[in-house]
């Protein structure tokens, strides 16, 4: 069940945009496609969706082969990066589209948009049109529509894309709750790693058309599979030959075997986050991600003579992967 | 100013002997003939025009085909000839000695030929843009929900065109009732038959009666401006109920 995507390959003239991609999605998760742009995540969500056609492998939709099957006839709900909004229609004609054109009773329709509606937090905006809606509320109502078919799957295209941060933060939060309510395995693209680790259980970080690592948020921070991922996932600082987090790096104030000495550039204070730029003996600069209590604790001054040691072993030899 | 002031003028000279003379220059059967003709010829051009308008602007940005640029130079053609010429070119395609062996040289057939000739780049051009304009996107939603093609053309995208399709139309109509150029060889000007309303006015002036053109003109003038009020009132409608 869920979504299975086996060997996808698809090219566009020479560009390759899908190479050899397989993908198991389970039944009702929730999973990010992380990756930067013209990695191919938006690309096999159309693959999947039936938008795009592959070249080559097969598409599983909840234990049926979806490949060939057109779009229309694949029950999957999708979500436009841009909404795209029926805009000669009322808000709830939008919602009631899917509905409509499957000849539904006129009561049944009604019902079902007056639900749809009110899971979305719309229910005073029926008879509004697109046009004066704003993109939080434009969002909301195309994923109305797109659930009011009762897909088995539900795709998104940056869904939080074209939004302002604070909207955008809302949204996330709610489209989890929503996911927990509806149960509806559901795929979203995004090149946002925080926004994929705040929403999905699962993130399928893609890369020049192919799958680099697949896990829980929790295990591409820690144990990135290489180093794409590890610099992609969060922020890293470098240290000798390692890459590391710049919290897994401790700041001694004596020295100690097998610490590397170095020296304050510049202490940022960023609120409860307190960044520590320093330049190590040889001349490499990297930097040290700490506490407001802990800065406090070792009065960090710029120019001061400090040792870094890592916090554990590193999660990444660059060699590995670079 | 620079519409108004030659419009009343002919208003005036329509009525300088009276309104009986104004009433009988209209009334008589010819003239009736005349803007019965031109009327008619000029619903069924611009019916046929919004459809067959519409298909062609979806042609030339949704199909890919050679020769793609070149056709869509073409359909501006009829507004760069004069439209003398164009008669003169139905005339020799569709006259007595066409090549077609299709002679439609004055029957009534004739007038609408041309008017639709004459007119045919206004719905094109107006629909054309709007169509490149669409978002793909939405079409796709549409398909993403389960509509069909034609349920996608149908209730996605016509209701988007409807706006360009009327504002085409409304201008088709407005230059099928005034063409002159164009009828004058190829209908071949048939009193009660094929002889259009702006022919009519024509030989009007020429046989010394200016009174009786201007009288038709008014007429003319009218239906024209009711016309057009009602395209504007419909496409204000469309784009009421329809968002």
């Amino acid at each position: 069940m869920g979504i299975v995507v086996e060997n996808v390959g698809k090219k566009y003239g020479d560009f390759v945009a899908l190479d050899d991609v397989s993908l198991n999605v389970r039944d009702g998760s929730l999973t990010a496609l992380l990756g930067p742009s013209g990695g191919g995540k938006s690309t096999l969500l159309r693959v999947i969706a039936g938008l795009e056609e592959p070249d080559t492998g097969t598409v599983v939709i909840d234990g049926e082969d979806a490949t060939g099957v057109p779009a229309r006839k694949r029950g999957v709900g999708f979500v436009f990066q841009h909404y795209a909004p029926f805009k000669h229609m009322t808000v709830r004609d939008n919602v009631a589209f899917g509905l409509k054109i499957r000849k539904r009773e006129k009561a049944e329709i009604d019902e079902r948009v007056r639900e749809l509606l009110e899971l979305v937090h719309l229910e005073g905006f029926a008879h509004r049109y697109p046009s004066q809606l704003s993109g939080g509320q434009r969002q909301r109502m195309a994923l109305a529509r797109a659930l009011a078919v009762k897909p088995k799957v539900l795709l998104l295209d940056e869904p939080f894309g074209a939004l302002d941060a604070t909207v955008r933060k809302e949204l996330r939060a709610w489209l989890r709750r929503l996911h927990d309510e509806m149960n509806v395995t559901t795929v979203f693209v995004t090149h946002d790693q925080e926004e994929a680790m705040e929403v999905a259980e699962q993130i399928v970080v893609l890369n020049h058309g192919a799958i680099e690592q697949v896990g829980a948020p929790q295990d591409l921070y820690d144990r990135p599979a290489n180093d794409f991922v590890m610099h992609f996932i969060g922020p890293v600082a470098p240290l000798g030959k390692r890459w590391l987090r710049p919290h897994d790096l401790d700041i001694l104030l004596e020295p100690e075997p097998g610490a590397s000495e170095a020296t304050v550039q510049h202490v940022l204070h960023l609120g409860f986050e307190v960044r520590v730029e320093v330049k190590v003996e040889g001349g490499e600069e990297t930097w040290v991600q700490t506490t407001r209590d802990r800065a406090r604790e070792l009065e960090l001054a710029d120019g001061q003579q400090v040792w870094l040691r890592p916090a554990h072993d590193p999660v990444l030899e660059p060699e590995a992967a670079a | 100013m620079i519409a108004l002031i030659p419009l009343s003028a002919v208003v005036l000279k329509s009525t300088d002997r009276g309104w009986d003379s104004f009433w009988n220059a209209v009334s008589s059967p010819q003239a009736w003939a005349a803007l019965r003709l031109t009327l008619i010829a000029s619903v069924v051009v611009v019916i046929v025009n919004a459809i067959v308008g519409t298909v062609i602007a979806w042609v030339l940005v949704r199909d890919e085909f050679r020769g793609k640029s070149v056709m869509n130079s073409i359909i501006d053609l009829p507004f760069a000839l004069p439209t003398i010429v164009a008669g003169l070119t139905l005339l020799a395609l569709y006259g007595p000695r066409g090549p077609f062996g299709l002679d439609v040289a004055y029957t009534r057939f004739a007038v609408v030929l041309a008017l639709l000739f004459v007119t045919l780049p206004f719905v094109v051009r107006a629909v054309q843009p709007v169509l490149l304009e669409l978002d793909q996107e939405v079409e796709q939603a549409a398909e993403s929900l389960g509509a069909s093609k034609w349920v996608t053309f149908r209730r996605i995208i016509l209701p988007a065109l409807y706006p360009a399709i009327i504002a085409g139309s409304g201008l088709a109509f407005a230059r099928a009732v005034g063409e002159f150029g164009s009828l004058v060889l190829i209908t071949g000007n048939l009193p009660f038959k094929t002889e259009a309303a702006s022919v009519f006015i024509f030989s009007q002036v020429e046989s010394d009666n200016v009174t009786g053109a201007a009288a038709v003109s008014v007429v003319l003038l009218l239906i024209a401006f009711v016309v057009l009020l009602g395209f504007g009132w419909l496409s204000r409608k469309v784009v009421r109920d329809e968002g």
